[in-house]
């Protein structure tokens, strides 16, 4: 079982060999890079490229670990105990299964997804320690050991908000998706756009590694931007010409709210390429 | 072999542990990669070193391991460029001020200076030519920054590992003012103080159960709202002259208090709190607030946490007029006796190490007014500190 990437998927080298020694091992895989660089997508990919069934739990601030083992729904309990419903006697029926149960009980191996884990309190990593590192926990109210089948392939991404604790680490691989450089990123646009204009393509690119070099930016543009603007560059089919940063009239890219998220970057964005052109 | 590289991992300061050493044993045993170095680099970085601030330090070892020598410097400081670069302001003579500016400013001189780096990189030389053009004692300290100095040599132009580790490409991640705030914001929980507020909807058990029982049977749900951190935190921080040399371990205290608190305001000060403080340091004359509109505004339910060295002229605490910066009609003690007199529960956190504190008059005298509530800011103080913010203190 290896992972080589996908039609619609740049890995680069040393992601794959993250991934792959994961799989083998059967460890977490802990996901870090900058937002929109793929984190999400890697787990996606993996799951499609082999085959298996995709789990997602997607962490919140109010998120408990406990809810990604199981909940008690005791309002249900009490609504049919109301009713004289025979199901009242078993509190099995109002146990429901989270997300890690349901990877955990699968007979195929799944992949199962923790997305953004540091939005999460900052003791909830650790009350998934002895899950993910021995894929079992205790169901008290039915008194039950719940264990694995099969070892589910566990991804877990972070954006950095918040510091991990060791303990956590420790049972995880790491990898660290850097920002891609200028061929990586050809080659992911193509995976998305196959047959863009090559002219179209190159000028679009000098035009976006400008702006990420722009001072003072508060959310740098990413991937998912330049996909998003790349689309709407060729729905509005604006030629390449257009988007030439050397010249002094159209200094400022078509269509770059889509590169541009906050109105502050936008403001800086404009006086910078006002004092430029005056300086010109 | 592997242990030697395991223990030049240590040297070098990179947070390594036995199980995820043995978990590299194991994946090389399980055949995960092929003989072959780019791979293995790769894989002990990812088995290893699980925080890209450390990335820097992993290469570094694994390029003195894989050349067998030790790299030209130890693992960096890490000292604040902002805090050298006043440093390094204040010890300027006022000609070499003037040269500075005539260079174009404090900007243009560091940005000569990175490019002067770049472009020793690129062209191999041994010499230490940016010394010599634009040689000035600041940019010696400047060399204590890891970002700094200490370059691999890149001898190969293709693209090998070797290179990879050489260019040590995240250097600048490493030092990041995150790195080992967790200790701190677990030590700062402490003082949670949990309340229910906000919207119901969170089932109460045992309230559903009473109410369902007297209405004869029938069901009567109850809901309540959820738990929420409500703790208050007003926190005063010290800036500036002796200060500086703690400026990282106070933006650390900063920054672990600002995500930990969702009430949380901040004001700065100077050795002592007079009639003023302030929000902003660059605007510290502009926008002031006076200190007895911030006891109006907040009232007695917040916590009060100074952050400062207490270290002062025994004159700028106890006499009207000691005031560095203009005339205080009265004392800082007045103040600090306000202060804590409206806000019961208040402490004092200092950085200067605790054994030092008997050499210093001012400190005491802080102590004293805070009615002994002063601690470290070291780990423990802080968990100290804490448990003292619980409780109501005899202010006087």
């Amino acid at each position: 079982m290896r992972f080589t990437g996908s039609k619609t998927y740049v890995a680069t080298d040393d992601l794959r060999l993250a991934v792959n020694a994961a799989i083998t091992l059967g460890r977490p895989l802990l996901i870090k890079g900058e937002p929109g660089t793929g984190k999400t997508r890697l787990a996606e990919e993996v799951a499609r490229g082999l085959g298996m069934p995709l789990l997602e739990w997607h962490i919140k601030s109010t998120t408990k670990a406990q809810q990604g083992l199981y909940e008690y729904d005791a309002v249900s309990r009490l609504r049919d105990s109301q009713l004289g419903d025979p199901k009242v006697q078993d509190i099995a029926n109002y146990i429901v299964p989270g997300m890690l149960w349901q990877a955990f009980v699968s007979e195929t191996p799944v992949v199962l997804l923790i997305d953004e884990i540091d939005k999460a309190d900052i003791e909830f990593p650790n009350d998934l320690l002895r899950e993910l590192d021995r894929m079992e926990f205790y169901v008290y109210e039915t008194r039950q050991l719940i264990k694995a089948k099969q070892r589910p392939l566990v991804f877990i991404t972070s954006n950095n908000e918040k510091d991990l604790p060791d303990a956590f680490l420790r049972r995880c691989f790491f990898h660290y998706i850097r920002f891609p450089d200028k061929g990586t990123m050809e080659q992911i646009v193509e995976v998305h756009y196959p047959g863009i204009k090559k002219a179209l393509l190159k000028e679009a690119l000098e035009a976006f590694f400008a702006v990420r070099e722009v001072p003072g930016l508060k959310k740098k543009p990413s991937t998912s931007e330049l996909l998003d603007w790349l689309k709407l560059l060729l729905a509005e089919d604006i030629p390449p010409e257009a988007l030439r940063t050397d010249d002094r009239k159209s200094i400022i890219p078509p269509l770059h709210g889509a590169l541009l998220k906050n109105e502050q970057d936008v403001h800086l964005f404009e006086r910078l390429v006002f004092m430029s052109r005056r300086g010109a | 072999m592997l242990t030697n590289f395991f223990f030049t991992l240590k040297e070098h300061q990179v947070p390594v542990s036995i199980p995820e050493y043995l978990t590299l044993l194991e994946a090389l045993k399980s055949d995960v990669i092929g003989p072959n170095i780019d791979e293995f680099y790769l894989l002990a970085r990812s088995a290893l070193v699980k925080d890209e601030t450390h990335f820097d330090k992993f290469d570094r070892a694994f390029a003195a391991f894989y050349k067998g020598v030790e790299a030209a410097t130890g693992p960096g400081h890490e000292i604040p460029l902002d805090w050298l670069q006043k440093q390094a302001e204040l010890n300027l003579s006022p000609e070499e001020k003037a040269l500075v500016e005539s260079l174009g400013g404090w900007e243009e001189l560091m940005k000569r200076f990175r490019e002067r780096l770049e472009e020793q990189k690129g062209r191999h030389e041994g010499g230490n030519k940016w010394i010599g053009t634009a040689g000035k004692s600041p940019f010696g300290a400047y060399g204590y920054n890891p970002e700094g100095i200490r370059i691999g040599q890149d001898k190969s132009r293709n693209r090998s590992a070797v290179k990879v580790w050489d260019a040590r490409e995240f250097r600048n991640l490493d030092g990041d003012v995150e790195l080992g705030t967790r200790n701190m914001k677990v030590a700062l929980r402490r003082l949670r103080r949990f309340a229910r507020e906000g919207a119901a909807d969170e089932l109460d058990l045992d309230g559903t159960i009473d109410k369902t029982a007297r209405n004869a049977g029938y069901l009567d749900l109850q809901l309540r709202p959820e738990r929420h951190n409500a703790v208050k935190v007003l926190l005063l921080l010290d800036i500036g002259g002796s200060m500086d040399e703690h400026s990282r371990l106070c933006s650390e205290l900063f920054s672990a208090a600002r995500s930990e608190f969702k009430h949380l305001q901040f004001y700065y000060f100077h050795n002592c709190v007079y009639d003023f403080v302030w929000n902003d340091n660059r605007r510290r004359h502009g926008e002031r607030t006076s200190t007895w509109d911030l006891m109006h505004r907040f009232n007695a339910d917040y916590r009060l946490i100074f952050v400062g060295d207490a270290t002062m002229s025994p004159f700028e605490i106890l006499r009207p007029g000691g005031s560095l910066e203009y005339m205080n009609d009265d004392a800082g003690a007045d103040w600090l006796k306000r202060l804590t007199s409206v806000y019961q529960r208040s402490i004092w956190l200092n950085p200067t190490p605790e054994p030092d504190w008997g050499y210093h008059y001012t400190i005491n005298v802080v102590r004293e007014l805070l009615g002994g509530r002063m601690f470290p800011l070291t780990l423990d103080g802080l968990e100290r500190g804490m448990k003292a913010l619980t409780r109501k203190g005899s202010a006087r």
